[in-house]
């Protein structure tokens, strides 16, 4: 089973986040279950929402604990300790940014972990750029895509284009695609830079 | 069609395709977004429904009576507070024989204010007369309302089918979600057994004194009896219809050779399950029942899968004063005494872990599990506020007190 926890604040998509990566992998033929964190959502509040990825059914109605990846839309929430709970050291995490981990105060806690598993991606400003508004899930899942390949890009977009018609699709997909694409070239950056580093 | 959905918007649809004539909501969480993809599907002419937007839940379930004695198959949705708002309203509609069938999105009951799930909600309507049916997974959510509308109307009683709050409501899973034409076979048009009608007119809730009163509500406990068999069948039927298994009075999980049987209801049996598969690899003998018909309570079927069995009766619910509310059933459909545990769980709200669930089971099967239990109490919390109502009279409000000391000023979000 592979879990995920989003956060981020009320407002921003964090429950439909969610929901559409559920719905990508329920494309894939896999078994998901996604749920917010059960509280009254209010704009800007601190929210967070889960998904499970498998091939079995999935029988837990427990709050994901330990989660394989974190996605983190709002890096106002990294101050927040239990924002890491139970992330394992070879656990994902991508963070809405346009700063590096160093710079956001986490370049100790991301060294703990894979390097080309924890990224940055500015998933804000690509839906601005191509949604025109600062709702950077279907971007943030587009680069989750390329961190984990839990899922793959086609079915990310084919469940944005399932829950969203017109410009609003076609922005979030778009987003999604860039993201993908940061984060794909990110990892490869660092790939060489290890193979060198090796060398 | 196999659907990724929210279990609310599953909900939604398989009631769509019972065809109900009238629909009356009044909004409160965790219901809300059922009642909402209902209106919508009216507005779309997508659903021919009569659907009204009530001042109150009173109202609510007053329309629905009032619908229902006219003859239309009618629906309403509700939880928590709005459940106890209806509640005269919801002894009447079981009184008069009405078969209604309401969702009720389970949810706790305040004081002190809380949207979160438990089962509080149903349990304090447990002798209202209605059928309770309580769902697993959004799949059975979603078959248990077509069940609900054929049990309701060949028994001529109103239905409950009860689903975890936020859990189930606002989960996306897979379902099945059948076609409207295996719908329209399973459940027929409705024929009503008594209706006002201006052609043959008749009145409904006449005043009945002591010479027939306890004749009434004898037939009340006579109909209740043959939902048993009714609702068996329903759910055969059902498997037969739409291939898979949902419904019906009790679901065992690795029972038959158990040393300890967990009963419970509701989402927390995967949560359960997975436990007690866990435990299994380890070498306890650990079964699980699950209860899908609370009311009527299938005490021969509890009593068939519980014989010399050490109990562990899991509850989402409290009668303070008494303990255990599911507890008590189990115990009455035993024939022999048996240990029986009761333990508190998830109220309002409170996650119930797999971890929480396999500590609780290693205690039980090394016979250290007490009668009563509050599962993750946090008992330092409980002990500081002893201490201070020991100390001074005015200690002032419990539930404000233990939130100063949890250092937060509101309960919190997320």
């Amino acid at each position: 089973m592979f879990q995920v926890r989003f956060h981020g604040r009320g407002g921003q998509g964090v429950v439909t986040a969610a929901e559409l990566l559920a719905s990508a992998a329920f494309r894939e033929d896999r078994h998901a279950q996604a749920f917010p964190s059960f509280g009254s959502e209010r704009m800007g509040a601190p929210v967070m929402s889960f998904c499970r990825i498998d091939d079995q059914p999935i029988r837990t109605h427990e709050p994901v604990t330990e989660p394989d990846a974190l996605i983190i839309q709002d890096p106002t929430l990294l101050h927040q300790a239990e924002l890491f709970q139970g992330l394992g050291r070879d656990g994902y995490m991508l963070v809405n940014s346009a700063r590096g981990f160093a710079e956001l105060g986490l370049g100790e806690f991301a060294d703990g972990f894979h390097r080309d598993r924890l990224l940055v991606v500015p998933a804000s400003s690509l839906a601005m750029t191509h949604l025109g508004r600062p709702l950077p899930g279907a971007a943030l899942l587009g680069g989750f895509a390329a961190l984990t390949w839990a899922v793959s890009l086609d079915s990310v977009l084919a469940a944005i284009n399932e829950r969203f018609t017109g410009p609003v699709a076609a922005g979030n997909a778009a987003a999604a695609r860039a993201a993908f694409d940061f984060v794909r070239d990110e990892r490869k950056a660092l790939t060489i830079e290890e193979a060198r580093a090796d060398a | 069609m196999l659907k990724q959905i929210e279990g609310s918007r599953a909900v939604a649809e398989a009631v769509a395709m019972c065809r109900p004539q009238v629909i009356c909501a009044y909004p409160i969480t965790p219901q809300t977004h059922i009642v909402e993809a209902l209106s919508a599907m009216v507005k779309k002419d997508e659903l021919a429904a009569e659907f009204l937007n009530v001042e109150s839940e009173f109202a609510a379930m007053s329309v629905a009576i009032g619908a229902s004695a006219a003859g239309a198959r009618a629906y309403t949705a509700t939880a928590s507070q709005g459940l106890l708002y209806m509640s005269e309203a919801v002894w009447n509609a079981a009184g008069l024989g009405l078969p209604i069938v309401m969702t009720v999105a389970n949810r706790a009951i305040g004081a002190p204010i809380n949207i979160w799930n438990d089962h509080s909600d149903a349990m304090s309507q447990r002798d209202a007369g209605w059928l309770q049916l309580y769902a697993e997974t959004s799949q059975e959510a979603l078959d248990l309302h077509i069940q609900a509308f054929r049990i309701a109307e060949e028994l001529s009683v109103p239905v409950m089918v009860c689903m975890d709050g936020f859990l189930l409501t606002h989960a996306s899973e897979r379902a099945d979600v059948p076609e409207q034409a295996q719908v329209d076979a399973f459940l027929p048009r409705y024929e009503p057994r008594q209706v006002l009608d201006p052609a043959a007119p008749v009145s409904i809730g006449a005043m009945v004194g002591p010479e027939a009163f306890t004749e009434v509500r004898y037939l009340a406990y006579e109909r209740m009896r043959q939902a048993l068999g009714v609702i068996t069948e329903t759910a055969a039927d059902f498997r037969a219809q739409f291939g898979r298994d949902s419904g019906g009075l009790v679901r065992p999980y690795l029972a038959e050779d158990a040393d300890i049987v967990v009963v419970a209801l509701g989402s927390t049996l995967g949560t359960l399950k997975d436990a007690v598969d866990e435990l299994r690899g380890g070498g306890m003998k650990i079964g699980v029942l699950g209860i899908t018909s609370f009311r009527p309570f299938p005490a021969d079927a509890v009593r068939e899968a519980l014989p010399g069995r050490r109990v562990v009766v899991l509850e989402r619910a409290l009668a303070p004063g008494a303990g255990g509310i599911v507890t008590a059933d189990v115990r009455a459909a035993l024939n022999q005494p048996q240990d029986i545990a009761t333990v508190i769980a998830g109220l309002g709200g409170r996650a119930i872990t797999r971890k929480s669930l396999r500590a609780m089971l290693t205690a039980a099967a090394a016979g250290e599990l007490g009668p009563l239990t509050f599962l993750d109490l946090d008992t330092a919390l409980v002990d500081r506020e002893l201490v201070r109502m020991r100390a001074a009279r005015r200690s002032g409000p419990s539930a404000e007190n233990l939130l100063r000391d949890l250092g937060i000023t509101a309960s919190r979000i997320g």
